[in-house]
């Protein structure tokens, strides 16, 4: 009986491992097209980068009172877009919740480079990146961007290990089984990488004990880094910044924007590497409902944003208001505010549109909407300053972002996606270990 | 058991091993760029500046500390038992602009680059247009200096709020903080880079400007070192400026030069701060513009000539 059963395992074992190490092994033509295409992009991006080190941030459409650009809303966006693995695997994690396994890897793969390009569009945005030592050297604690460095760079390291840990087992499996099927280099990545793992039961315990550790770490450090993010704006005093709910606004918008990349991705990778078997529509179906949850607590964050100051009417944030409900940011805000978030909630309620691809589509449009919210949330505040703006040429008043500034902005973005992109093929997307031990396979005796 | 302990304690061993290679590794990479950061100078330059006794003092510039020169020291601390402030009188300004054109000229600006501008004003439809000089309000409770992430703009004892472009990282985050507009950046290589190349950096004019940092308003410190007026008091025609000292409670009129009580001024003038709800505590005090002598007069053409509408632009 018991042999039988040691059989049945082994066969599924097999199958789990074939399937999700296939796309490990496999060549892709569409996978490479996108390698091309996105280095296409960095490399574009790059070149317009040099230019704008030779003759200073003067190349974008930046000026002393629109003092921060796409640049830094892109940032933000980054920021937003990290938090989901913090989202995904922590909070929904946490509380027991089991059909994120297909989906948590995903999710800190996500964060993982979203958050380093985050770190690296700040830089850019510095006058003298050169100096960014300074920030080291002469830290000013009191500074809310000494925080950011600190909280950015903690997440970073979090995120690392969040990815890392758990992929241990299956780093062990790959060492195992694909001596020979994969180039050297990359076995011998994987076989640094797995840190010695055998996975005996200690070293479950182990991951296990440092992973809870890790979860529940996390939280307060993703709520930190997007809040302090939040405090670049809110701790000025300016309208449409000075807000005291911009903390809890930007962590509630910071999981829309997340979701909506989950959801794309997932799309992605599961028609890519055919896993139809793995990610199935249950999982997009419960990840459309977290969409919907989530977004909706951020049009709550919304309303609170808008509809107090919009009551009160006080000068500046009168001026603030009519530019983006009537003003010359208006279409910007009402498309963004319909397509990433009123019509993704209306649309997530159905169950028919929580399947793979119309969820699809409802991610991209809160991608899309999320990095346009970023942009509406940093620019027109800072058009409309507290005294007049005068003696200046007068595109002095207002933000067109230039060619070049928008080509390197697309380069940061291909690059998270080229990040993204490389950790999806280099390591098994769906965690092996945790599918195998999900369909009551005992996989401990295979290493 | 036993046997299972110490694969553990091997792979934990060799988990570790690994972890500290690439800590260390990562140690290195860093501190070689600390070290790389820290600029050579030219071991034979001399460097003169006045000290506080007011005398000539030369020091080889190998001497100074990698990190910040004499003058940036002495830049920093300001003048000890000082504590500057300026009052503009709004009943007097014509808009004459000389002022800005003596600053731009001093801190080597472009014509678009303001340390202090003239802006035409109006609180209200019916209560009429008048001329405001706005220069960095210096205030006692700077927003502009908390937020700086490397100490680059700081507030010295006088209570001058100046910002060192040896140290200025070029985030803007000090612009963003500002709600005086006060702050400028330099987007493109400055005015006059190249004859200012081999100049040595005086934080207390802010030149030579250079690119990717801030510049700003530094109530001409340099002048006040040596006891002169500003270079926009100095310069105006109408009589607008008052500058001097809070401590000695004594203000002196840029154009007549009489000097006054600061405090029967500003008592008697009604004076007031701008956007005092901010809570910025500004060093600068405005007369209100009343019995204006001359009549409110603005061509339509803006500093740079350019045609700009007499409605104050706020959105």
């Amino acid at each position: 009986m018991s042999e039988i059963r040691n059989q049945d395992e082994k066969a599924v074992f097999e199958k789990i491992k074939e399937d999700l190490l296939t796309p490990v092994k496999t060549k892709y033509w569409g996978y490479n097209a996108l390698i091309v295409s996105l280095l296409t992009l960095i490399a574009a991006a790059l070149y317009a980068y040099y230019f704008q080190l030779r003759d200073g941030l003067g190349v974008t459409a930046m000026t002393d009172y629109v003092s921060w650009g796409i640049y830094i809303a892109s940032f933000v966006f980054f920021v937003a877009v990290a938090l989901v693995g913090m989202l995904i695997s922590a909070v929904v994690g946490l509380v027991g919740q089991k059909w994120i396994t297909p989906v948590g890897r995903i999710a800190e793969m996500i964060a993982l480079a979203f958050v380093m390009m985050a770190g690296i569009i700040i830089v850019i945005d510095m006058g003298r990146p050169d100096r960014l030592l300074n920030v080291f050297l002469h830290f000013r604690f009191q500074s809310p961007i000494f925080w950011d460095v600190t909280v950015v760079t903690t997440y970073v390291a979090i995120s690392t290990l969040l990815l890392l840990l758990p992929m241990l087992p299956d780093l062990g499996i790959m060492r195992n089984h694909l001596k020979g099927e994969v180039p050297q280099w990359k076995w011998m990545l994987y076989n640094i990488l797995s840190l010695g793992w055998v996975g005996t039961p200690k070293q479950y315990q182990i991951l296990h004990r440092t992973l809870r550790v890790l979860l529940i770490l996390i939280i307060p450090v993703a709520m930190s880094i997007h809040t302090v993010t939040s405090w670049l704006s809110a701790l000025t005093l300016r309208a449409g910044w000075d807000s005291t709910i911009f903390g809890p606004y930007y962590v509630s918008g910071a999981f829309v924007a997340g979701s909506g990349a989950v959801l794309v991705a997932m799309y992605f990778i599961r028609r890519g590497y055919k896993l139809q078997d793995y990610i199935t529509d249950y999982h997009f179906d419960k990840m459309g409902k977290l969409m919907v949850l989530v977004s909706l607590v951020y049009l709550y964050f919304n309303l609170n944003e808008f509809l107090v100051p919009g009551y009160k009417m006080k000068t500046h944030d009168a001026i603030h208001l009519h530019t983006l409900f009537n003003g010359e940011y208006s279409l910007m805000f009402w498309l963004t505010q319909t397509f990433g978030l009123i019509l993704p909630i209306v649309l997530g309620l159905f169950k028919k549109m929580r399947k793979p691809f119309p969820l699809m589509l409802i991610g991209a449009s809160l991608v899309i909407g999320a990095w346009y919210k970023r942009v509406i949330i940093i620019v027109p505040t800072l058009i409309h300053a507290h005294l007049p703006i005068q003696n200046v040429p007068k595109d002095f008043t207002e933000y067109n972002p230039t060619g070049m500034e928008v080509t390197i902005t697309i380069g940061v973005i291909a690059t998270a996606v080229l990040i993204v992109a490389i950790l999806a093929k280099l390591f098994p997307v769906v965690p092996i270990w945790e599918t195998a031990h999900e369909k009551g396979v005992d996989i401990e005796k295979d290493l | 058991m036993d046997q299972n302990n110490t694969t553990v304690s091997t792979t934990r061993r060799g988990f570790l091993k690994k972890f500290g290679v690439t800590l260390g590794t990562l140690g290195v990479v860093s501190a070689m760029g600390v070290v790389s950061s820290c600029n050579t100078t030219d071991p034979n330059k001399k460097f003169r500046f006045l000290n506080a006794e007011g005398e000539w003092v030369e020091v080889d510039v190998s001497k100074m500390d990698v990190h910040l020169t004499e003058l940036q020291k002495r830049g920093r601390e300001g003048i000890p038992g000082k504590k500057f402030v300026m009052v503009i009188d709004l009943a007097k300004c014509q808009n004459a602009r000389q002022c800005m054109a003596a600053c731009q000229t001093a801190h080597h600006l472009k014509p678009e680059q303001h340390h202090i501008n003239v802006l035409r004003m109006e609180n209200d439809e019916r209560t009429g247009h008048y001329f405001m000089p706005k220069p960095c309000q210096h205030c006692d409770n700077p927003p502009c200096t908390k937020v700086c992430p490397v100490d680059a703009t700081f507030q010295r004892q006088d209570g001058i709020v100046l910002i060192d472009n040896e140290r200025c990282i070029g985030c803007r985050f000090c612009i963003a903080a500002c709600p005086y507009s006060a702050r400028i950046f330099n987007w493109t290589e400055p005015k006059h880079y190249e004859e200012d190349t081999d100049r040595i950096y005086d934080v207390e004019l802010n030149v030579p400007q250079k690119k990717g940092t801030i510049s700003k308003c530094l109530f001409s410190a340099d002048r006040l070192r040596i006891g002169k007026l500003p270079y926009c008091v100095s310069a105006c025609p109408n009589g607008v400026y008052w500058f001097g000292d809070a401590n000695e409670d004594v203000v002196t009129n840029g154009t007549s030069k009489e000097s006054t009580r600061l405090s029967t001024l500003l008592e008697e003038k009604g004076a007031y701060t701008l956007l005092p709800e901010l809570g910025t505590k500004p060093s600068v005090y405005y007369l209100p513009p009343r019995d204006r002598l001359i009549k409110y007069n603005y061509d339509g053409k803006n500093y740079l000539g350019e045609d700009e509408p007499d409605k104050p632009h706020h959105g």
